[in-house]
């Protein structure tokens, strides 16, 4: 069975559709693509995915033991978080609420967790810190390590590289890659860089006019014959 | 100097109303400062301000009915609004916005109006002042709004410490929050009934036009300064009990209005606070 499966999923907000007759699925260990035009509703199905956007008709499957609100999320940055008095330890940390449950404050083994994932990406160091003070590639790491607290088995990511520099972006998905080639972590990306995600993932959905999914490989067959140029130009618009 | 001490200290000995006013003073700093810190980083700020004109609508309700003990009636209005408010400002954030604005103003004018219209007192813009700016209100508590007061404030207390690891979450990043299963609305209506209560409480204290300037000013220094969360909690705390203080004792001795010598010693820490927040450089500019 599948981690994750969408059937006939239809999308919108506040009753308005954006796209319908989804069907995909992730499995176990995939790293999954999620391309598309902007305004195509990637963040929506993201947001669908997440629970946070009820689903207009269709279902979400969760298997393999996989509870819906275990699924660790990458959200692209608001003005908030962007001056939030926080350190890189309480955010982190803070990855950990939802299994609190009814309990006030944090155990060892969170804190234990927390630590692992900050050392996982790199930030002992800063861990201490103060998030608004970090460079933009170091906010996102210490988003991914929150994300890291709250899963064990899958991975949103809402255009993780975006408004990087291109070193923290090749670092960025190297990481990723890592969490997903290492430690099996399912990755579900919505991303518009084509170019990386032909190079990372393994299976590709695309949404907007015409909708695909399939293999990387199925991928690159199909824009092959569509004309490359044509198709990329399109995605990164 | 000296002088005003021994005024002090014979004014804390001598009246026991002037104690009460210290204890109910402390712990409505401590209360607003702590939830502050969180409504101005969920730029919720406006909300507390709409609530303390809310208040100031109910509170000439109850005048106008003769309520003997106005307390509870204000609290249940202020916290349905407040419920009311935060449901709103959920959905659409120009929609919330506006709707604070309206219905901040319409209690403020309804409230007059009544006040005008059905009140007996002869000294009418004097109780509208008091009211507005709390003149002398904290000087006035009778016993059992004292023991209610503490009472809230505990209830507050326990509250924000028994899920402060939640409400950093939820304030923090909301949409991940919910996405992991943390029950972010619930939390959020928990703050709406927690800032009503404390909006009431503080009334009192400053009066109504006055409450924001208590809840936002000390977590705003404390932010110029602090770089996580907690430190900015505590400090800002520490700060507002200790301004609060201030203020009381300055107006006792000098005889000023107690809901503006608070405030205005509140603008002065923030003034010092931006001060060394530049000169640390912890802050970026």
């Amino acid at each position: 069975m599948a981690l994750l499966t969408c059937k006939e999923l239809c999308i919108g907000y506040e009753g308005r559709e954006i796209l319908h007759g989804l069907d995909f699925s992730a499995e176990q260990g995939d790293y999954l693509c999620i391309l598309g035009e902007n305004g195509s509703g990637k963040s929506t199905l993201m947001k669908t995915i997440l629970g946070l956007v009820p689903a207009l008709s269709g279902e979400i499957v969760f298997g393999d033991g996989l509870k819906k609100g275990e699924i660790g999320y990458l959200p692209q940055q608001t003005d908030v978080q962007r001056d939030f008095p926080a350190s890189v330890k309480e955010i982190v940390l803070s990855g950990c609420a939802s299994s609190l449950g009814l309990r006030p404050f944090y155990s060892k083994a969170h804190k234990k967790l927390a630590m692992d994932n900050i050392e996982k990406m790199g930030l002992t160091e800063l861990k201490n810190r103060c998030y608004r003070e970090l460079s933009g590639g170091q906010q996102q790491r210490v988003l991914l390590a929150r994300a890291l607290c709250a899963t064990q088995k899958a991975l949103l990511l809402d255009e993780p590289v975006s408004g990087l520099d291109p070193n923290a972006t090749a670092n960025m998905y190297e990481l990723v890659q890592k969490l997903n080639r290492d430690d099996g972590i399912t990755v579900i990306m919505i991303s518009h860089d084509i170019q990386a995600a032909l190079q990372y993932a393994d299976k590709i959905l695309h949404i907007g006019k015409s909708v695909f999914f399939g293999s990387r490989d199925e991928y690159l067959a199909k824009i092959g014959k569509a004309g490359f140029a044509q198709q990329g130009g399109a995605d990164n618009g | 100097m000296a002088e005003a001490f021994d005024k002090l200290y014979t004014y804390i000995t001598e009246f026991p109303f002037v104690r009460y006013a210290l204890i109910v003073g402390v712990l409505i700093a401590l209360c607003s400062s702590l939830l502050g810190v969180t409504l101005v980083l969920k730029r919720f700020s406006f909300i507390g301000d709409g609530l303390s004109h809310v208040a100031f609508g109910a509170m000439t309700i109850a005048a106008v009915v003769k309520l003997t003990n106005s307390m509870p009636l204000i609290l249940c209005i202020t916290v349905i609004s407040a419920v009311l408010l935060l449901r709103t400002g959920k959905n659409a954030k120009i929609k919330g916005d506006a709707a604070v604005a309206m219905i901040s103003v319409s209690a403020l004018a309804i409230g007059y109006l009544l006040m005008n219209v059905f009140s007996s007192s002869s000294n009418l813009s004097g109780d509208v002042c008091t009211t507005l700016f709390g003149s002398t209100s904290i000087l006035t508590l009778s016993t059992t709004e004292v023991w209610l007061c503490i009472a809230l404030s505990a209830v507050v207390l326990a509250v924000f410490v028994l899920f402060y690891n939640k409400v950093f979450s939820v304030t923090f990043d909301e949409d991940f929050a919910r996405a992991t299963g943390v029950k972010a609305s619930l939390y959020n209506l928990i703050l709406a009934v927690v800032i009503a209560v404390i909006i009431v409480l503080a009334m009192n204290l400053v009066g109504s036009l006055l409450i924001s300037a208590l809840v936002i000013f000390p977590a705003l220094s404390a932010m110029r300064v602090f770089k996580s969360f907690k430190s900015v909690t505590v400090c800002s705390a520490v700060l507002s009990v200790i301004c609060t203080l201030l203020g009381i004792c300055i107006s006792i001795v000098y005889g000023t209005p107690v809901g503006s010598t608070i405030v205005a010693v509140d603008i002065a820490a923030f003034a010092i606070f931006t001060v060394i927040g530049k000169f640390s450089g912890r802050v970026k500019p």
